[in-house]
């Protein structure tokens, strides 16, 4: 199906454009976020976008680019630099019945925000018995290279997968990023909608109309029978890449995206283990406590029986994000790292 | 101690002000003596060990919530702190509702998920109240604009204290508010005292009100236990936000007469100088009200004695609710994490 599939390439998906005469619309992902965004704005009148820099001439890396001249800066407002506070300011406005879209340029400038998610965002429907819900989408982004450093890189979503209250969305690709983000939009609950810098250029099918992908539902990108890879955010990139590799070797790959990393899609993991026996988790984040340890967890708990070898997680080292090009290349890994770890585990055997 | 001797000379005997009407004192008083009984009663409970929350005691301090609330319809929000009971009761909550909430009840406002430091009335304009401090003070800066955003002429309230004013919170959130002209008014309960940390610890200057002046808005300083400086000082604030002309901060100043928590009083535990507490309750705001009254002969000592009788009968009544009510299932643990779409 064109909305589930995963292009590698843009030479991938101009062959499949070709390939369906009907016509599929081809979108980038950062696109794809702001026709959701635009349309949800022209759709419900709560629905407002915050955030510093939202209506500058970078538009969030072109992602609410221009949707101040179609809304006005009240409805795409830029905000002074006070995370902590705007995201007060966010809940508030959410509680009164506002649908606030807030966008951070960093996954780094959420620890700032940390007492008003942790403490009252994901709280208080709870605290207040289930009286006042907080319909708000938290919107960040992870950087990666070029010197990002420690402070401009971070991927911090075990974080918020550790709160209950939350939800945590992590889309991987222009159809998901749309439907998803009307499906935060709606939903309800503080959505943590975080996205890698690197799927911005990332093009695939977007339909024109407004539609939802389910939040906590996972997707599997490629079936196959030997090994399971649970792939987040753009990961799931690497991991269809890693495929190539483990092909001709003949190690027949499935690739799952979460896509909603709280709540988990736990069923497609383990109904996939039960065919392969085999789990290799890649996140983009640090490995002690992060994403890939609450799936290792979730395999262990629930599948064990299953699982043919240990389980296996291709995670980034725990030390912060260097400078210097050399030590980037030591802490990042990509496809290859991701086939030699699939091909250790049947070596391994 | 020498700053708040000099606050009793300041603000003794202030004249009353005419324009308030009879029924409008009355209502005051009312609502100030409702709110003392029902703290007082909470300590006359708290021993026997089933109101299993940890309370905060406004006593002493009942002027400043029913001052502000009286100004506000049904449908302002205000939004409070750790010591949110005063607020809650003026503003219009059901005295049944929150007793249950105490004693951990289903029926309680939050059923029973909250506890005394996380009241709500969403059909009186309280969203919820937070425990952690400063953390409402933005939210309501949030809660008014969307006021704005609609276009209704709803204001917001932040209720917060003295220590509030040291939060990163306080100060983004009256930048903002400022920045925008938002409907709001920080209404800073000034009672000197960050749980056990005297504001002279914490702050260079005793010029709280004055630092609305660097963000451009009005800054007001009342004497928190005259319930009618209170009032007009509410009264232009709420009137100037509800008519756009943004927001005011107000430090109304006045004192905790309990502890930060519990039912014990701090002159006890050596928390604070027994002289100052003593000047204090000289300023006690149900007895400076009551006074205000039958100099004005609004109301005569019989009817007083009247309403009394009443507001004991309804707290009464709110502890049998709460005490009588039923507990939650241990399956509701579960319940109300997320929203779920109705």
């Amino acid at each position: 199906m064109p909305w589930t599939k995963v292009y590698v390439d843009k030479s991938e998906f101009e062959k499949a454009a070709q390939l369906q005469k009907e016509g599929l619309r081809g979108l980038t992902f950062r696109e794809a976020l702001k026709e959701a965004t635009s349309q949800m704005m022209e759709k419900d009148e709560r629905v407002f976008v915050m955030g510093e820099g939202v209506d500058d001439p970078g538009g969030i890396f072109g992602s609410t680019l221009g949707l101040h001249k179609k809304f006005g800066k009240n409805r795409v407002m830029d905000l002074p630099i006070a995370e902590n506070g705007m995201t007060g300011v966010a809940i508030g406005a959410a509680m009164a019945g506002m649908r606030p879209i807030f966008v951070h340029m960093r996954m780094d400038f959420l620890p700032m925000c940390m007492d008003q998610i942790v403490n009252h965002a994901a709280k208080w429907y709870y605290m207040t018995g289930g009286r006042t819900n907080v319909p708000l989408v938290i919107r960040s982004i992870i950087g990666k290279g070029w010197g990002s450093a420690a402070q401009h890189s971070q991927a911090l979503q075990a974080l918020f997968m550790h709160i209950p209250g939350l939800k945590v969305v992590m889309p991987s690709t222009p159809y998901d990023v749309k439907g998803l983000m009307v499906s935060s939009i709606e939903d309800g609950n503080p959505v943590m909608f975080i996205e890698h810098r690197w799927l911005y250029e990332q093009i695939g099918y977007v339909p024109e109309e407004i539609y939802t992908v389910p939040i906590g539902k996972g997707i599997v990108r490629r079936q196959g029978k030997d090994v399971t890879i649970v792939a987040v955010s753009n990961m799931v990139y690497e991991a269809m890449k890693a495929v190539q590799l483990l092909e001709p070797e003949g190690i027949d790959v499935e690739v799952i995206d979460p896509r909603t990393i709280k709540p988990l899609d736990e069923d497609i993991i383990i109904e996939s283990i039960k065919k392969t026996g085999r789990l290799v988790i890649v996140d983009i984040g640090w490995k002690t406590c992060g994403v890939s340890a609450e799936i290792a967890a979730v395999a262990s708990e629930k599948a064990f029986k299953y699982l043919r070898a240990p389980v296996k997680r291709v995670t980034l080292p725990d030390v912060p994000t260097p400078n210097s090009p050399v030590l980037e290349d030591a802490y990042y890994f990509d496809y290859k790292r991701i086939a030699g770890s699939v091909k250790e585990m049947f070596r391994e055997k | 101690m020498a700053k708040n001797k000099k606050e009793i000379k300041k603000f003794s005997r202030k004249p009353a002000s005419n324009s308030i009407s009879a029924e409008t004192l009355k209502k005051l008083y009312e609502t100030i003596l409702r709110i003392r009984r029902f703290e007082e009663k909470i300590i006359e409970v708290y021993p026997v060990q089933d109101m299993k929350t940890p309370v905060h005691l406004c006593i002493g301090e009942e002027a400043i919530a029913a001052a502000v609330c009286i100004h506000l319809r049904k449908d302002d929000y205000i939004f409070s702190t750790h010591r949110s009971h005063g607020h809650s009761i003026a503003k219009g909550s059901d005295m049944k509702r929150m007793m249950a909430e105490f004693y951990g009840r289903k029926t309680g406002c939050s059923k029973g998920k909250g506890g005394s430091m996380h009241l709500c009335d969403p059909e009186s304009g309280i969203l919820g109240s937070t425990a952690i401090v400063g953390g409402g003070i933005p939210i309501a800066v949030g809660a008014a604009l969307a006021s704005f955003m609609k276009g209704t002429d709803t204001v917001s309230v932040a209720f917060f204290g003295d220590g509030a004013m040291d939060e990163g919170t306080f100060h983004e959130s009256m930048n903002f508010a400022s920045l925008k002209k938002l409907p709001v008014i920080f209404l800073c309960e000034n009672n000197f005292y960050a749980t056990n940390s005297p504001q002279s610890a914490r702050q260079p200057h005793d010029n709280i009100s004055k630092r609305a002046e660097g963000y451009g808005m009005p800054g007001v300083q009342v004497d928190g236990n005259d319930v009618t400086a209170v009032y007009e000082a509410a009264k232009e604030a709420v009137d100037r936000a509800r008519a756009g002309g943004g927001p005011t901060l107000i430090e109304c100043r006045t004192y905790r007469w309990k502890g930060h928590v519990g039912p014990d009083c701090d002159v006890e535990k050596g928390c604070r100088p027994r002289d100052e507490h003593d000047m204090w309750l000289k300023k006690c705001p149900v007895e400076r009200t009551k006074k205000l009254l039958l100099d004005k002969k609004v109301m005569s000592e019989k009817e007083m004695k009247k309403l009394l009788d009443k507001i004991n009968k309804e707290i009464d009544e709110a502890v049998e609710f709460g005490r009588s009510s039923s507990f939650p299932e241990p399956k509701e643990l579960y319940e109300d994490v997320y929203y779920e779409q109705k």
